[in-house]
């Protein structure tokens, strides 16, 4: 039965977050009022995906009918029965409830490589893996391909790793490839720590088959038969559902002793993180996986060379490994027909903070950061005024709003002093302080610093002791000098990425944004009137109505005045709290 | 000793401390190296580190086994069916070294046909360490390039002690791994100078560098060193000094610097004859529970106040050197020596220890090359005969000084005293990390006694449960020759049925419960294995010689 | 072998040498407060960084192995600036009461600070601050002066296979520790505090006894087990203050802890320090000439009355050599008995 109507139904956390389980089952008890029998096994009739990427829209529901695709946004259970009812049984869309014009912008611009079926196959049943084409790679490269053959396509298409340092994926496997050891390994590293990032989850929870299916292919190619798979254990669903994908694969052979009959052997274990951001840094995730604390490790000697219990070991991150099986079935020509001459392919972003279209995106390499932020995040509130875009986490740096038309892409990244990064991307307006920012971003990596070289435990410490005095209004005169300074004596000098990258946040900022340095220490004001302690309310007495909602608010009784008076904020009483200035429904309150 | 010296001509540790760390394959038998010998163990733990495999033998879970790739759990004083089971495996699977016996020993053929009835069934019933161990246990020594195995009194302190020793030495010379870098046969010493005290001839049929007393020229060349007639007539050991005292022949004993009081086994009969004496002298540093009893006690120097030389475990002599005056009138033991020397009408000339270091050196030629000048910054391991040899690592590079080394057939024998209705309980003793022997100086260092205050009985929770024992509740442990009260101690450590004390502790002495059965030949006491009970202490009432023993009870003092 | 140049110097070692081992092999001195040559190289505190010639960013030649053809600076402008503000970051969060700490004189930060001159701190600030909680007898902890080099944490772990301490918590709160900071597995063999190169770790019974000064240093031997452990005492006014060990011995430099602190029973007010004599049932004081003529004369009686071999000796495992050698021929030559005998079997 061809025509069967098919339901797919968002499931990935933000999903399950916004009641994905609940209109799961409703439409299970809507299609069996109607005597429809739903099985997921026989041409997927009804079943969950994972993030498709608007996260904010969810609950997504797709319903296909002869072929024809309508996508619902903001499904709960009580509307199942409707579009059940008109929809599925009488092929009449729910025009209601359609998705808008921006879902469809929001995709227009991207290319899904990665993701291309996130948010279409079911990521828990193998057999719709298999449907799209799952594992026919790794067919591919075991009974017409060498290890050679696999890494020179590696190679031509200029894969590099997506978890931030972008070194030539098929060049690693080639490393490791040439070390003659009776054991190796291959390690994922999905360890995603970076705030607000989620890439890493996204395609594990939407589709953890792709992974699996480029982490043996990487085995086969360097040699290795055991794996493993470094995840944190605050991504519940991204581990059961990996765990459940491990399993099938096991039954169906492509994975275990003789692998889809072949003298090739290959496992995977699953390694749970315990939420320590370091452990994304390689060394010290096999440390990790070694059963010691996880701190990283001087290199050289490299993992390829030296790594898991001193054997060869090649770690990639999640979204590498997701895009081997496409590459190979693909052709490395059609992949590096993304992207620029040295950054090919597309790389999925996690947009986040002040933009309309927050998700999970991916884009061919080489976008201009304009066309994220405007085409597919669909820009900013109107009449706040676009700032800045912090790329690549607590490591990367703040790009101003000048260079918006730069590309996206390793080297143009690095030009401006961030970083592609994982893939973090948060937006900011002119609401946003950044010098506030910076310390954000050292408030983490301080906390997140292993403590085993001086130059990161204590001196992103000092780092962050100076930008919460400048934001308290303690600046000193010669606080930014000493900020570069030892921000440059820190990236020489620490011993992992974390630390050598720490002071990423504070050295662009200071470069695009040293006014708002001076002006804290300085002016003792914060322009941005984020930093509290740098505040002045004051009342505007020409908007003042004398209305008294400050007043009743105040839990300071800073402020005084007789009704239909204008009102007066007492600076020595006031504990700048913000209260009045929410209060007011008349923009009398001024802050600055 | 006197076991390896009959197989080979020599006993001693065949290799030095560092070899160690390149064994391939480590095989501890009745060692708690970690905590008697610690600085070795450190020495395995990195060969350990390095990719060595460590076999433990041992009827309690010592701390070593954490490391080991295999522990057997022996019952007490079963060892020599374990061995012979493991050369029965070695032999059957053809792991022995044809060309290193045929070259090097003898008495092979005897001993092949002795372990035919060894098999590891067998020797499952007996020991109770599973067969598949056993076999693994031989596979990893037969097939090993550098294996050596450790021992200390865990196989000595037997009533078949030598038989033990033999066993070990057969399987050492029937795999040929001797007279090798990193590979022999090494009896762990458990004391700073016991293997001087032993060359020095601190034993009754020989002179030091084990020349024997009852040999003719060998008197006559003592006779012309020291210029007075000698007696050919071997000596009584101690523990016979002991028998003879009881009876009334030993008229007089002069001790220095032990203390059997405690350390024998069955004190309460060493007391006894210590009583009977006429003339008990005691020279030490404190007022031991031997000294205790002695009719003149002399005060003398420890370790820090005087200069001189002690022969560590691998046979290598090394410096003492004086940092801080004796207190009060304390004096060096030589002195003494020589002082009493003079007035009983024998003056040996008033040396100073270097004048003293070179007449060893002058009769006992395996120490010829040695002068303290040598020896300055780097102990020097004999035999070392010339002044420009560099001292001997290991032993048996060139063959075995008796010629040929000798296989002997040995048969396991059951220890005299097996556990029984009225004593069902294995006792074995030894000694724990932070006290040392008698406890005379660990036990007046506060912070020591601190951290290991009393004495305790290790009992497997299994038993514990049975007997409805409660951790630290106190104890009565009784044998045939006394009891003793003390806490219990619930342990994983002992297997069930067995039971351990450390003798440290004269309040709750262990000794007073082990038996004096000797071994024939070396003359050791089995203080490993002797039949207890254990009952609740509730109500006792105590007997002379037996103390009870508190928390907060210190050593006394004069 | 490699060869290579270190400031211009060429050099030439065994492959696997660390540029580190390199340079000092060639007397050229890099600081380092985290490397040990016996324990794993560790990378932490970053002081012995080098340039190497084509190598964008410095490395730690404690744990880059020297190359062929590699031309490696160890002093310049940027690498000395670097190490200063290591150390300035270091002294940011320390005590520094040098005035009162037993390591005084004997602390690599101390030196360090003394070479880069450092008196101000441009980089004053929060100090982590630590109440002492620890009971045991034997090691002070004193973790404000803890720089995290993990020489303790490694020297547990790769020596003594105990692990009883390690890394924990992050960031400036970082803290090396016991499981649960108790002191669960410590077997108090002061491996760690052999090897901390700050006041951190110390003896317990070190405390205030003498530091440098004054101090005489007797290299002897342990006088408990067999191993022949090689001691250094450290002597101030007569009284042993403080056990070390040299690390060019049998023993390495590592102790146990009867070893590193079990010395305490020298000075012990128990020590005999008269001859006693029993008169009338009791052990009284007497003179060293009465206590020798009563066994003189005594024993003389015995042999002449009972023969020699009525007399017996019991010599000492305890002993030196040259005292047992004494004794056996005091049995054998005055007395005229073979009964000489010392508890080897026990």
């Amino acid at each position: 039965m061809k025509n069967k109507p098919i339901i797919r139904i968002c499931m990935g956390t933000g999903g399950i977050a916004a009641g994905g389980t609940e209109v799961m089952k409703a439409f299970k008890k809507q299609l069996k009022r109607k005597g429809i029998k739903a099985d997921v096994k026989k041409h997927c009739l009804l079943h969950k995906v994972g993030c498709r990427g608007l996260c904010a829209k969810d609950v997504l529901v797709d319903i296909i009918v002869n072929k024809v695709k309508s996508t619902y946004q903001f499904i709960q259970p009580d509307m199942v029965q409707r579009i059940v009812d008109e929809h599925v049984i009488n092929n009449v869309p729910v025009q209601d409830w359609l998705v808008t014009d921006d879902y469809h912008q929001f995709h227009n611009k991207q290319i899904k490589v990665v993701l291309s079926d996130c948010g279409t196959i079911d990521p828990e049943e193998i057999s719709s893996y298999r449907a799209v084409g799952g594992y026919d790679a790794l067919k591919q490269v075991l009974e017409t391909g060498s290890p050679g053959d696999t890494i020179k396509t590696l190679k031509e298409s200029g894969l590099r790793g997506r978890g931030g340092a972008g070194f030539p994926t098929g060049m690693k496997w080639e490393f490791c490839k040439n070390q003659s050891s009776p054991e190796k390994y291959i390690i994922c590293n999905a360890d995603e720590g970076d705030p607000g990032a989620f890439m890493d989850r996204s395609i594990i929870e939407g589709n953890p088959h792709a992974v699996i299916e480029g982490m043996v292919i990487g085995a086969y190619a360097i040699g290795a038969h055991k794996g493993y798979v470094y995840i944190r254990a605050e991504y519940p669903l991204a581990v059961e559902r990996l765990r459940k994908a491990l399993t099938h694969a096991r039954k169906l052979k492509f994975l275990g002793k003789n692998i889809l009959g072949k003298k090739f052997n290959f496992d995977i274990k699953v390694k749970l993180g315990a939420g320590a951001f370091v452990c994304g840094e390689e060394t010290a995730l096999i440390a990790s996986i070694e059963g010691y604390r996880g701190m990283p490790r001087a290199k050289p000697p490299f993992p390829v060379y030296r790594g898991l219990w001193g054997n060869p070991t090649v770690i990639n991150n999640v979204e590498t490994l997701a895009n081997v099986s496409y590459i190979i079935r693909n052709g490395a020509e059609w992949f590096a027909s993304f992207g620029t001459e040295k950054s090919k392919g597309t790389k999925v972003f996690a947009l986040t903070g002040k933009i309309r279209n927050s998700g999970l995106i991916e884009v061919p390499m080489g976008i201009s950061l304009r066309e994220i932020i405007y085409d597919i995040g669909g820009g900013i509130d109107k009449d706040v005024a676009f700032k800045a875009v912090q790329t690549g986490g607590p490591s990367g740096g703040c790009i101003p709003a000048s260079l918006l038309n730069i590309n996206v892409d390793y080297e143009s990244l690095a030009q401006v002093g961030s970083i592609v990064g994982s893939g973090g991307m948060v937006v900011l307006d002119e609401n946003d302080c950044m010098v506030n920012i910076a310390k954000f971003f050292l408030q983490f990596t301080q906390a997140e610093s292993c403590g085993k070289c001086i130059p990161c435990r204590i001196g992103t410490k000092r780092l962050l002791e100076i930008l919460e005095r400048i934001t308290a209004g303690d600046g000193r005169d010669e606080d930014l000098e000493l900020l570069m300074n030892l921000s440059y004596d820190i990236k020489a000098s620490s011993l992992c990425g974390l630390g050598q990258t720490a002071p990423n946040p504070i050295l662009s900022t200071i470069k695009y944004f040293r006014e708002e340095y001076e002006a804290h220490i300085k002016k003792k004001k914060c322009p941005a009137g984020v930093c509290r302690d740098l505040l002045d309310y004051a009342v505007l007495a020409e908007f003042c109505t004398g209305c008294g909602a400050c007043k009743r608010v105040c839990p300071a009784g800073a402020v005084s005045g007789e009704r239909k008076q204008v009102h007066r904020i007492d600076p020595e009483l006031c504990v700048k709290c913000g209260a009045c200035f929410e209060a007011c429904k008349f923009k009398a309150i001024g802050k600055g | 000793m006197a076991g390896l010296a009959t197989v080979f001509g020599s006993g001693a540790m065949t290799n030095s401390i560092p070899e160690i760390e390149n064994n391939d394959v480590i095989f501890v038998i009745g060692s708690n190296t970690t905590e008697t010998h610690p600085i070795i163990a450190l020495r395995m733990k990195k060969a350990f580190r390095k990719g060595a495999k460590i076999i433990v033998a041992d009827p309690r879970k010592i701390n070593l086994v954490r490391f080991s790739e295999l522990w057997m759990q022996q019952r007490p004083g079963t060892d020599v069916a374990l061995l012979n089971a493991i050369m029965h495996v070695i032999l059957k699977e053809k792991l022995i070294d044809k060309k290193f016996i045929e070259e090097n020993t003898e008495g092979f053929e005897a001993f092949r046909k002795s372990l035919a009835e060894y098999s590891p069934e067998k020797a499952e019933k007996i020991t109770g360490v599973p067969k598949k161990d056993i076999i693994a246990a031989a596979r990893l020594y037969g097939k090993a390039n550098n294996p050596a195995i450790y021992y200390t009194m865990g196989i000595t302190q037997h009533s078949h002690g030598t038989q033990n020793v033999f066993a070990i030495a057969n399987l050492a010379l029937m795999t040929g791994n001797l007279g090798r870098e990193s590979t022999g046969v090494n009896p762990l010493r458990g004391q700073n100078n016991v293997q001087g005290a032993t060359d020095m001839g601190c034993i009754p049929n020989q002179y030091p560098g084990y020349q024997k007393v009852d040999i003719k020229d060998i008197q006559e060349k003592f006779e012309t060193a020291w210029g007075v007639p000698l007696s050919d007539k071997p000596g009584l050991t101690a523990t016979e000094m002991i028998e003879e005292a009881i009876k009334g022949n030993l008229k007089s004993l002069y001790i220095m610097g032990e203390n059997p009081a405690v350390s024998d086994p069955d004190i309460n009969h060493t007391v006894e004859a210590l009583k009977k004496l006429d003339l008990l002298i005691v020279q030490d540093i404190f007022l031991t529970e031997t000294a205790q009893l002695a009719d003149v006690v002399l005060p003398a120097a420890c370790f820090a106040e005087k200069d001189g030389t002690f022969t560590n475990t691998e046979r290598r002599l090394q410096r003492v050197r004086q940092a801080v005056t004796p207190p009060g009138d304390a004096r060096e033991d030589h002195s003494v020596l020589l002082e009493l020397s003079r007035r009983m009408g024998h003056a040996m000339n008033n040396q100073s220890p270097e004048e003293i270091f070179r007449e060893i050196c002058s009769i006992w030629p395996a120490v010829a090359g040695i002068t303290y000048d040598r020896i300055d910054s780097w102990g020097i391991q004999w035999p070392c005969p010339t002044p420009d040899h560099p001292g001997t690592p290991y032993l048996f590079k060139q063959g075995f000084p008796r010629g040929k080394a000798l296989f002997s057939t040995v048969h396991y024998e059951q220890s005299r005293e097996l556990p029984d209705k009225k004593y069902p309980f294995v006792l074995t003793t030894g000694r724990q990390l932070f006290q040392y022997h008698t406890g005379s100086m660990t036990r007046r260092v506060s912070e020591l006694d601190q951290v290991a205050p009393h004495a305790y009985v290790e009992i497997n929770p299994d038993d514990a449960e049975k007997l409805k024992i409660k951790n630290e509740e106190m104890l009565k442990v009784s044998s045939r020759r006394g009891e003793i009260l003390i806490q219990a101690l619930i342990s994983e450590r002992p297997s069930k049925g067995v039971v351990f004390i450390p003798f440290h502790y004269k309040e709750a002495a262990a000794n007073i419960l082990t038996n004096p059965e000797l071994d024939p030949i070396c003359k050791i006491p089995e203080l490993k294995v002797c039949a207890v009970r254990i009952e609740s202490a509730k109500g006792e009432k105590y007997e002379k010689g037996v103390r009870r023993i508190k928390k907060t009870e210190k050593s006394t003092s004069v | 072998m490699v060869n290579l140049t270190i400031d211009g110097i060429t050099v030439s070692v065994p492959e696997g040498t660390t540029i580190l081992d390199a340079a000092r092999s060639a007397d050229i001195s890099v600081p380092t407060l985290c490397h040990h040559p016996k324990l794993t190289p560790f990378g932490g505190c970053r002081l012995c960084i080098v340039n190497i010639k084509g190598v964008p960013r410095p490395v730690t030649s404690c744990t880059t192995p020297a190359e062929d053809g590699m031309e490696v600076t160890t002093r310049s402008s940027t690498l000395e600036r670097l190490r200063r503000t290591l150390v300035e970051l270091l002294l940011s969060d320390h005590p520094n009461d040098c005035m009162v700490c037993e390591q005084a004189g004997n602390c690599t930060l101390q030196e360090l600070a003394y070479f880069y001159g450092i008196r101000e701190n441009r980089f004053a600030g929060e100090r982590r601050v630590y109440t002492k909680t620890d009971n045991n007898p034997f090691l002070e902890r004193d973790m404000e002066k803890c720089i995290l080099c993990g020489k303790c944490v490694r020297v547990c772990d790769e020596i003594q296979g105990v692990g009883a301490v390690d890394f924990t918590y992050r960031g400036f709160s970082a803290k090396i520790c016991p499981p649960f900071e108790k002191d669960l597995e410590c077997e108090f063999c002061g491996q760690c505090v052999t090897v901390c190169p700050t006041g951190a770790l110390t003896g317990k019974m070190w405390r205030q006894k003498g530091r440098q000064q004054g101090i005489r240093k007797v290299h002897t031997v342990c006088p408990y087990c067999g191993c022949g452990c090689n001691l250094t005492l450290h002597v101030r006014d007569n009284e042993v203050i403080r056990v070390s060990s040299r690390e060019d011995t049998i023993n390495e430099g590592w102790l146990c802890p009867k070893g590193s602190f079990g010395y305490g029973f020298i000075a012990n007010s128990d020590r005999l320090t008269k001859p006693l004599i029993r008169e009338k049932g009791k052990l009284r004081e007497t003179t060293w000439e009465k206590a020798l003529e009563y066994i003189a004369s005594n024993s003389l009686k015995i042999k002449e009355n009972y023969g020699p071999d009525a007399i017996g000796g019991l010599a000492s495992a305890r002993c030196s050599n040259e005292e047992n050698y004494v004794f056996q021929k005091f049995m054998r030559a005055v007395i005229g008995t073979n009964n000489v005998d010392h508890c080897a079997r026990l």
